[in-house]
């Protein structure tokens, strides 16, 4: 029997705001433990929340960006359950009206574009950590992570392969980004994942029974442990079996699902409004305000590269992959002004493999857009040749200066007096009368013979096309 | 002789130095001592409350005194105070030092008033006798056998015997106003919204108001203008202007509209309470209101509605205590789950593990919608009755409680009995309503009995006033119990 | 609606209480009378009604995005059941 997946992702985004979700505490990353835990976050006795604007802004702004309906009027409800890292015992979430509901995410897989709906996006406080290093047998506690803003985007279960699941999360991660509105580090937990699978025969419509897969947080980990899955479930219908309904948590030393018994006890959250905290209600103005903070989002932008820069695809994919990236290029071409598929060569393909190389964001690079420019610049204008370029370029990263102080300190300034390139020409033909005859009486690949020696002799400086021209030119005899 | 004047003649006193803050504190601590087999209190800081007073009094000499400045306080021991212990009158609260102040308590230490100590009260506000406390029960000084009502029981009975001039207290569904009632005293519930609940042990958050329980209206006023305001850290706070409550005190009441709900009346009245509030209304209407019959046909069922929504919220308002962050924690335990259960069911006591159990199976999926969406309707049906009388009258007027002071162990053994105690108070949190209880005569027995006034949002002056005037023509308030002299 | 001592058991599971089997009978028979009570609430039709879960009609306030709040820890630790290297220790969490 042929088999198809259905697949659909909880996304938890951790949102980029000073303070947390319900209290003034700072909601920054990797802090001593329990020291940016107020007494709201340890839930002392009588302490109340009180909502950041911030978190309601950029859950609004998500929203905007997937084209989804925004509530007007959302309710944060008590999701009542016992656990030592949730301090009030419930946790403040939104259930029956969320902000965000009803958008979409667009997607390709294998030059074939699909459009997977978000059925919402909800606020809600993350938990803290319980650490499992040894306290004689006891786990400690940590709530500086509790009451840090989340958004949760529940997809609709559109996706039938790994393929389109990491699609879509690698196009929801680009966007949050994008938005500014999470930093996107799945290692420290501010994006992370959990996928609902089921298979069923292909054609039939009705969904089979679904296992909710955790602790998959890297893309890698998404793609292995919804194909491990996947695999399992076919096996156990191929087997007469059926799948039950459960969590089931991926172990990426094993590559493979496990049933988390300990979850296992049917769970019974008790949601109800919670009586701290009245309705969230915006007005339109509050939503138009929001509206004008949105950036040109990536696919309106790569199609805008490709449009006003000439860039073919593939170029535009890779320049628009993040918001800084995509500035980064823009800045170069409006600073250098030379033809952006020249910038765009540069910036995708030289630049991008020193990044990838020493594993650094484009804010992170060692040469800035101004200092590219320069070099561009140079080439543009024919003071060196593109293969010059590159060991400017390599000089550049090392910090040894900008492009002209290096030009003109290593001595690379192109050979453009036709002049100066002649009679280098003559000395090499001269040089090489065996390689001359075997050229004339019809040999024509040793051409790249003659270039070789020519800029070996020039020390590459001579330029290129003009060595070419002249080569041509006496060769002919 | 100070502990029966009113707020106004202390405050006095104290600015013509002929007491000093101090000599008032030490007068009061040594009542409260006197009176110990009232256990009106769970913590008295002698040293403490001194020191504070010592403060009043340089505050007063170098005139930087305000009304309260100087004057003894108690608060009840759902408060948190910095430094304090703050027990809600629970065993897994019993070694709980408060890190920080209720906002409430951060107000009156900027007044300058003096904190007397933390009085007794039922365990995390639940109850209507102060039966259910881990402390012991209170004793209402009009007749020892008795009980002071519940649940700020304890601040009742301080008030009343002269332990306190004035003392703080919570009404969630008649906290404050019913052992008012019992104790003889005034006792004031604001508007929901208007005291700013940070800090306040919760209960049932969407109807827990803090308010006081004072000799008279004039002194609840006073307590009123320090207690009152928005607070940032409360979303449910409500940002209106406080007025200076006592300014509008004495007005005149001649066609003002008195409404009473003839379901205040019925079946379960007793019969002496009964005739005190027409009495009552009776010398209302010698000062020129005009008394009008209102309906109120949900009223009826507020008492099922609040034992949904009260125990519902307060089985995740009290699901913090697990014995992880502070409080009590089971000495012996097997695992996680083990010392959770352990921890809870060591700490909790009886009453409150039912109201845990009554909330929790109300939530419970199944039962959410037959219970507590149902009661959020009804909720809904009762602030309508309010509204609609409140077109047609500005005060409404009826008995506290059905009955006074009942004996100690009297109703321990019948929670449903017990609930019906706040059969006429229940109503006016479910609504968000400020109300009050006076004092209005005794029974047979010599047990007080109170009228209950409710007023419209945010109308306490109004409200205050339909008191106060009543309390100029009438002596009920200035009543004392014997002994206590 | 009257409860068996068996419902009550489940009920005080979710809560986190442990009750023996004498109290399950107690509070079986006292939240049974407490049911027949609440359930006088069917008296009334409350089709097409609100709920109402707060008692004023209220937009929720909004707060700036600032940190306001600084370290505690050491103050709220101190008031801890158990607490080592600023942790708070529990039985082990099992995942």
């Amino acid at each position: 029997m042929e088999w198809e997946a259905v697949i659909g992702l909880e996304v938890h985004i951790q949102l980029l705001t000073n303070s947390k979700m319900f209290s003034g505490a700072s909601a920054r990353y990797g802090a001593v433990p329990n020291t940016q835990a107020c007494a709201v976050d340890v839930a002392l006795p009588g302490v109340l929340p009180v909502m950041n604007v911030e978190a309601a802004r950029m859950a609004v702004k998500f929203g905007l960006a997937i084209g989804a309906k925004i509530n007007h009027h959302s309710v944060f409800a008590r999701k009542n359950y016992f656990y030592p890292d949730l301090p009030k015992g419930y946790q403040i979430s939104q259930y029956e009206l969320p902000i965000v509901q009803a958008g979409h995410v667009d997607i390709e897989v294998d030059g074939v574009s699909k459009r997977i709906g978000v059925t919402r996006a909800h606020l809600e406080e993350d938990a803290g950590k319980s650490l499992h290093e040894d306290f004689h047998g006891l786990s400690g506690i940590d709530l500086n992570r509790a009451g840090t803003p989340l958004l949760e985007i529940v997809s609709e279960p559109d996706m039938r392969s790994t393929g389109e699941a990491v699609a879509y999360l690698k196009k929801l991660h680009e966007l949050v980004r994008y938005l500014e509105i999470c930093d996107g580090n799945m290692q420290e937990g501010s994006f992370r994942c959990d996928a609902n699978v089921s298979v069923r025969p292909k054609g039939e419509t009705k969904l089979g029974t679904r296992a909710e897969l955790k602790n998959i947080n890297s893309f890698r980990f998404v793609e292995r442990a919804i194909a491990y899955e996947i695999e399992r479930q076919i096996d156990v219908c191929e087997g007469g079996g059926t799948v039950v309904q459960e969590t089931r948590l991926y172990d990426p030393n094993k590559d493979e699902t496990r049933s988390m018994r300990s979850k296992e006890e049917a769970h019974d959250y008790r949601y109800f409004p919670d009586p701290d905290l009245p309705p969230l209600e915006f007005d339109d103005e509050f939503i138009r305000e929001v509206a004008k903070t949105l950036p040109e989002l990536p696919d309106a932008k790569r199609e805008r590269f490709m449009r006003e820069y000439a860039l073919p695809a593939y170029d535009a994919g890779v320049l628009t992959a993040t918001h800084e990236m995509a500035n980064y290029y823009e800045e170069t071409v409006r600073a250098s002004g030379v033809d952006p598929k020249l910038a765009a060569n540069w910036v995708a393909g030289d630049l991008a493999g020193y990044l990838n190389k020493e594993n650094r964001t484009i804010a992170e690079s060692a040469v800035s857009a101004p200092m590219l420019s320069g070099l561009l610049r140079r080439i543009a204008d024919n003071t060196i040749s593109g293969k010059i370029a590159k060991d400017v370029l390599d000089a550049m990263w090392n910090g040894e200066g900008d492009a002209d102080s290096i030009i003109e300190k290593k001595g690379l300034t192109q050979i453009t007096d036709t002049g100066a390139i002649e009679k280098v020409v003559d000395e090499i033909l001269a040089a090489n009368s065996k390689q001359l005859e075997q050229y004339r009486s019809g040999q024509e690949k040793l051409f790249g013979y003659f270039v070789g020696q020519v800029m070996k002799a020039t020390a590459g400086k001579a330029n290129p096309k003009q060595v070419n021209d002249v080569l041509k030119r006496k060769l002919r005899g | 002789m100070f502990h029966y004047k009113s707020l106004a003649e202390l405050s006095s006193a104290l600015h013509a130095k002929q007491v000093s803050s101090i000599e008032l504190t030490e007068a009061f601590l040594g009542r409260i001592e006197r009176f110990k087999q009232l256990n009106a209190f769970i913590t008295v800081d002698r040293e403490r409350a001194l020191a504070q007073a010592r403060v009043a009094d340089k505050r007063i000499s170098e005139g930087k005194a305000g009304p309260l400045t100087g004057i003894p306080v108690a608060h009840k021991d759902i408060f948190c105070t910095d430094g304090m212990l703050t027990t809600c009158a629970s065993k897994i609260l019993s070694n709980f030092v408060a890190p920080y102040d209720a906002t409430i308590i951060a107000r009156f230490k900027e007044a300058g008033a003096v904190i007397l100590g933390k009085t007794n009260m039922d365990e995390f506000a639940m109850g209507s006798s102060n039966e259910n406390s881990y402390f012991g029960p209170v004793k209402n000084p009009w007749d020892q056998a008795a009980v002071p009502g519940g649940s700020s029981g304890g601040s009742a009975a301080a008030v009343a015997g002269g332990l306190a001039p004035a003392a703080t207290g919570t009404d969630t569904g008649g906290s404050i106003r019913q052992p008012a009632a019992f104790c003889g005293i005034t006792g004031l519930k604001p508007s929901y919204g208007r005291v700013s609940r940070y800090g306040m042990v919760a209960f049932a958050s969407s109807l827990d108001q803090g308010g006081t329980l004072v000799r008279c209206a004039e002194d609840a006023a006073c307590i009123l203008n320090v207690m009152a305001g928005f607070d940032r850290r409360d979303s449910t706070s409500v940002d209106l202007p406080v007025p200076d409550y006592t300014q509008t005190l004495g007005h005149d009441l001649k066609g003002l509209r008195v409404g009473l709900p003839k379901e205040f009346f019925g079946e379960g009245l007793n019969t002496e309470v009964g005739q005190a509030i027409e009495q009552a209304i009776a010398e209302y209407k010698k000062l020129g209101v005009e008394v009008i019959d209102v309906d109120m046909p949900n009223c009826n069922l507020a008492v099922p509605c609040y034992y949904v929504l009260a125990p519902a919220e307060a089985s995740s308002n009290l699901a913090r205590y697990d014995g992880v962050r502070y409080g009590y924690r089971a000495s012996a335990y097997t695992d996680l789950l083990d010392m959770y259960k352990k921890t809870r069911s060591q700490g909790f006591g009886a009453e409150v593990k039912r109201r845990i159990l009554i909330g929790t199976y109300a939530l419970s999926a199944g039962y959410y919608d037959a219970y507590y969406l149902k009661a959020l309707k009804l909720r809904r049906l009762i602030a309508e009755d309010f509204k609609r009388a409140f077109e047609r009258c500005d005060v409404i007027a009826g008995p506290t409680a059905p009955t006074t002071a009942f004996r100690l162990g009297a109703k321990v053994d019948d929670p449903v009995a017990m609930y019906l105690n706040d059969i006429y108070t229940i109503p006016v949190n479910l609504a968000g309503l400020p109300g009050m209880s006076i004092p209005a005569g005794f029974d047979g027995t010599g047990h007080p009995i109170g009228l209950q006034l409710i007023g419209q949002y945010f109308k306490e002056p109004r409200l205050l006033n339909v008191a106060h005037r009543y309390q100029q023509v009438t002596d009920w308030h200035n009543k004392i119990p014997k002994g206590f002299e | 609606m009257s409860l068996s001592r068996t419902d009550v058991e489940k009920i005080a599971h979710l809560a986190r209480l442990e009750i023996n089997e004498q109290e399950a009978q107690t509070f079986a028979d006292s939240l049974s009378q407490i049911l027949s009570l609440i359930e006088q609430m069917n008296a009334v039709d409350t089709t097409g009604v609100t709920p109402m879960a707060h008692p004023r009609e209220a937009a929720l306030r909004l707060r700036e995005d600032k940190v306001t709040e600084g370290d505690e820890r050491s103050k709220f630790q101190q008031i801890a059941p158990a607490a080592e290297a600023g942790l708070y220790l529990v039985p082990k969490v099992i995942e």
